[in-house]
């Protein structure tokens, strides 16, 4: 045997190879995936502060945050759903997973429609990508894209969520798969804590 | 499938802490919109109580906070020293709001 095979021999038996941080392959894929996309709103979201500070008639255009709170409810309670389903789904109770999977799905689908009733309300005053009645046009651009960026993860997480859901129930997805899934749901949530301070709260017309 | 995994073992009232006091915390962020307080103030308030329901979240609803040690100051040093460093541009942007060319400001 040469030195080159002894020293492959040596590596593929080290202690040190496996995955990083004893974490499992598909689970560290999601996490870095999260960092990712954190960088990704995070830059999004200082674009737009930026935008803000910098832009002297920027428009305050919410009258009410009755609509935005419930979305918030809804997500929140989203996360809480899909905690249940995971449990479920590591004890092994393939039925309650499911049905705990499908509602957080539900949920999502009530969060998408009331941001959706929310753009066209804002649309139907006026507000495109280039021009809003309030102020500078920048606005719209800016609100569009952030939310339009979440609502796209959340239209994804929903797709996800009932793919997953109907796969682990067939026997072909496993729990850690729900519980993958369960990461990218909760990041989801975790976005819409910021987007709704920065782009909703703080332009409020008081 | 990791150490997260086994310390769920514990019951539902934990998550269902941690659910209350997000919606609290988000319930506060809608308060302090109705606060008679300048953008900034607001602004530093706001993400202050995002950050904490951030946290949260991250830590007990994703589990970071029972995955090893190692992987969670990956995570944390890692995500908050790029969002640390995406801060530097502020100061530029009030330079547009006091300063031309581009600014409407009298």
């Amino acid at each position: 045997m040469s030195q080159a095979e002894l020293t492959m021999d040596e590596h593929s038996t080290s202690p040190m190879v496996g995955t990083a941080f004893s974490i499992p392959s598909k689970k560290l894929a999601m996490w870095l995936f999260i960092i990712a996309d954190t960088m990704t709103f995070a830059a999004c979201l200082v674009v737009y502060g930026f935008l803000r500070n910098g832009t002297a008639n920027w428009p305050r255009p919410f009258h009410s945050i009755t609509n935005v709170a419930i979305m918030t409810f809804i997500l929140l309670t989203s996360s809480l759903t899909m905690l249940i389903g995971v449990r479920s789904a590591r004890l092994g109770d393939k039925a309650s997973a499911f049905r705990w999977t499908m509602v957080t799905a539900v949920l999502g689908i009530v969060f998408a429609l009331l941001h959706i009733r929310e753009w066209q309300g804002l649309i139907a005053e006026g507000m495109t990508l280039f021009k809003n009645p309030w102020g500078t046009g920048l606005f719209g651009a800016s609100f569009f894209s952030i939310t339009g960026l979440h609502l796209t993860h959340v239209v994804s997480g929903i797709i996800a969520l009932l793919v997953v859901g109907v796969r682990y129930k067939g026997g072909r997805y496993n729990a850690d798969d729900v519980e993958i899934l369960g990461l990218y749901w909760h990041f989801v949530d975790l976005v819409w804590m910021f987007v709704v301070p920065l782009v909703y709260l703080l332009n409020l017309s008081h | 499938m990791t150490t997260a995994v086994q310390h769920k073992s514990d019951g539902i009232g934990k998550d269902l802490v941690i659910y209350v006091c997000l919606l609290a915390l988000a319930g506060f962020q809608f308060l302090i919109a109705y606060q008679n307080l300048d953008s900034t103030q607001m602004l530093v308030r706001m993400l202050a109580v995002g950050c904490v329901e951030a946290s949260l979240a991250v830590m007990f609803f994703m589990h970071l906070w029972s995955e090893r040690r190692a992987f969670l100051v990956f995570v944390v040093v890692f995500t908050v020293a790029v969002l640390l460093g995406m801060q530097f541009g502020w100061t530029d942007s009030t330079r547009m709001v006091v300063g031309a060319p581009y600014s409407n400001v009298k």
